[in-house]
């Protein structure tokens, strides 16, 4: 298992055509977050990153109160709140109101929280033909793959392999411009609207007083997927709460310029419940999973929680050294990069992928631009932390222990410190060249420094050690 | 030694307690906080009396500063020893221009330099400009931004061995925009950062140098 998410980051670092891929459409998504939250753009953007952090720390820290009084004024709009504890809960929700309703096909918008538990698919494996909507997804559907990048699922795809797959899932002749590709995905989806029963959203934000529920999307796919079908239901984490209106104008700020550097989406959906008598539009009937799937775990640790206040803008990825290399599919769940790390050990268990906390260069970048500010690289040390606390438990890791309380005896017996340098030193010289070690001596040529040579050449060590050079100074200035 | 040359040419008595070593950075982002405190303790054992501690490392700077506390949560003592020595603790950079308010250290240089912002003086300390105030400052010294200059190099302690190709490739990314500044130096206030980005610069056979902020600093 060791072996293969490093084959598979290695298959990813090996294509270019993808290396390049990433690089520029992450780029591209920086560039124009950049511009988005320039003071010039937003003087207030600093400020904005604290006030959502402080609404999401409350809101999480009050969850029982909002989710309640969410539901309580949901409810009286003539919606349905469902409380589902996992995946299970929720596909057997959907399966038993189709059945009840006659209903045989579903369209869906992009919704990060279903892809968790894998809806699309366990619907249509319960005879429910489910569509994805939203271009990007309807992409990555049609490819039987899953989203590349939160915002952004076939951000891996060039028009090219988007050409390549229409003509081959949808029998259309070939066609490599992005509009007219477009338009053979909208005249698909527009049949599809018209007669689907069920439309399926997530949700960007539940918000508790009045009782709403709010999309963003820059398409039009889910205001089809919120009016055209007679039922809507969004499923949504318990985490989306927010208490008031007024608090999207916090979060409606951050959230488009973070995620694509745009001031706002092109559309922001309220949604307070089904159609009334007098509305002419909207679906007959409304229902709003919340779902747990392990948020719960997550609500005891103070400093942990705070990974519940992510607004899934996409930005830590793009802004990610190690997601730019090795992309959205070597993460080993739904969430990718910086969030992603954090996500999966939390809510899957440390040991599910123990090596995901440690890939990463502990940069910072994740946390300087998120619009919540989640301190990722603290929760990422903390989760290093419990896997080896894991490891140990399950006598695993035991040599890189022994390793490091060796290293550590030494750290605090700096005369032996001092003599194990100059003797590494002695030892390396030999293969010095340009100040540089081309390769360790063969009999080293093992674990952490054959991993350090496969990439990159070694500074050569000084023959006198710091302390001498030191000492002799000293000397020299006594004298 | 580049550090006490220049601290001792604007009037510093330096002093190098020969039982220091490392701080812990290694274990505690390894995950082996049990290590990182035995040799965080010994790090605060052996700073206690100083007035100030300079470090010439962003990385470990933000260790002491940001992590030590968290590491000792539990332990009152070797709080409280952190909370002693915490405002006396200095990156390099920090140090000269805000306690000894220098920007002019009386450096000489005559090269094409590019500057690479470590990760962690950057983000967890916030030196941003200062390296930079400090090296328009050196006589002939002509600074020339990489785009971006704040992208990781890809060291991450670790990382670098446990994900070794991940690692390398983000080296390999930063050489290209340092290579695209024309640059005959690149300068930083890191030596882990330097280690990295020179041993990879060494690889491609590139002939650009690196050098520790203080290495050009003591340059006349």
């Amino acid at each position: 298992m060791m072996a293969s998410y490093q084959q598979k980051i290695r298959h990813t670092l090996d294509d270019p055509r993808l290396q390049s891929a990433i690089y520029a459409a992450s780029g591209r998504l920086m560039d124009h977050r950049s511009h988005a939250v320039a003071p010039a753009a937003l003087p207030d953007f600093q400020e904005l990153r604290t006030q959502a952090n402080l609404i999401k720390k409350h809101a999480i820290e009050n969850l029982d109160y909002y989710l309640q009084q969410f539901e309580s004024n949901l409810t009286s709009h003539g919606g349905r709140v469902i409380y589902a504890r996992d995946g299970s809960e929720v596909v057997s929700f959907l399966v038993g109101l189709a059945q009840d309703k006659q209903a045989r096909l579903v369209v869906k918008s992009k919704s990060m929280t279903t892809e968790e538990i894998e809806l699309t698919d366990r619907l249509q494996h319960n005879q429910l033909e489910t569509v994805e909507t939203d271009l990007g997804e309807f992409i990555v559907q049609l490819a039987g793959e899953r989203p590349y990048h939160i915002v952004a699922p076939a951000l891996h795809k060039t028009r090219y392999d988007v050409a390549e797959l229409f003509s081959q899932r949808l029998g259309v002749e070939r066609e490599v411009v992005p509009e007219k590709q477009t338009k053979i995905a909208r005249s698909v989806l527009r049949r599809k609207f018209l007669a689907a029963d069920i439309g399926l959203t997530g949700a960007n934000f539940l918000v508790a007083d009045p009782g709403a529920v709010v999309l963003v999307e820059n398409e039009g796919n889910i205001r089809l997927t919120t009016t055209a079908p007679r039922m809507h239901v969004a499923v949504a984490g318990i985490e989306k709460i927010i208490p008031r209106a007024q608090d999207l104008a916090v979060f409606l700020k951050l959230l488009g310029r973070s995620a694509t550097g745009q001031p706002l989406s092109v559309y922001t959906s309220f949604l307070c419940g089904p159609r009334r008598p007098s509305e002419i539009d909207g679906p007959e009937e409304f229902y709003v999973v919340l779902l747990d799937n392990g948020r719960t775990k997550l609500l005891g640790d103070r400093e942990k929680r705070q990974s519940l206040y992510c607004i899934r803008c996409g930005a830590c990825l793009n802004h990610c050294p190690v997601y730019r290399k090795i992309g959205g599919h070597n993460y080993p769940w739904t969430y990718s990069g910086p969030i992603g790390a954090i996500l999966t050990p939390q809510f899957q268990g440390v040991m599910q992928a123990p090596w995901l906390p440690f890939a990463s260069s502990l940069c910072g970048a994740c946390a300087e631009v998120c619009p919540v500010k989640i301190d990722i690289p603290k929760l990422l040390l903390e989760l290093r932390s419990e896997v080896k606390k894991a490891e140990a438990r399950e006598r695993q890791g035991r040599l890189e222990r022994l390793g490091f309380r060796l290293w550590a005896w030494v750290m605090r017996h700096p005369r032996i410190y001092e003599m194990l340098g100059l003797t590494a030193a002695a030892v390396l010289a030999s293969q010095e060249s340009n100040g540089c070690l081309r390769q360790p001596p063969a009999v080293l040529n093992r674990g952490p420094l054959r991993a350090w040579f496969s990439q990159r050449d070694l500074p050569a060590l000084p023959e006198r050690s710091f302390r001498q050079a030191w000492r002799t100074r000293a000397r020299v200035t006594r004298d | 030694m580049a550090v006490a040359e220049v601290l001792e040419r604007i009037g510093y008595t330096v002093d190098f307690p020969e039982a220091q070593t490392c701080c812990g950075q290694p274990a505690f982002n390894t995950g082996y906080r049990e290590e990182a405190r035995q040799v965080a303790r010994h790090f605060l054992e052996v700073f206690r009396h100083a007035d100030y501690v300079v470090v010439p490392s962003g990385s470990c700077a933000s260790m002491i500063t940001h992590h030590f506390a968290d590491l000792f949560h539990k332990e009152p003592y070797w709080l409280e020893q952190t909370r002693r020595l915490e405002p006396r603790v200095w990156e390099f950079s920090r140090f000269l221009l805000e306690v000894a308010r220098v920007e002019d250290v009386g450096a000489r240089f005559p090269h094409l330099v590019t500057y690479h912002d470590s990760c962690h003086a950057l983000r967890w300390l916030g030196i941003k400009q200062g390296p930079r105030r400090l090296l328009w400052k050196v006589r002939g010294l002509r600074l020339r931004e990489m785009e971006p200059a704040e992208e990781c190099c890809g060291f991450g302690g670790t990382f670098a061995v446990k994900f070794a190709e991940l690692s390398g490739s983000i080296a390999r990314t930063k050489l290209d925009t340092i290579r695209q500044t024309g640059a005959e130096v690149v300068v930083s206030v890191d030596s882990s950062c330097l280690l990295q980005i020179r041993g990879a610069l060494s690889r491609a056979g590139v002939p650009i140098r690196t050098m520790h902020l203080a290495e050009v600093l003591a340059h006349r």
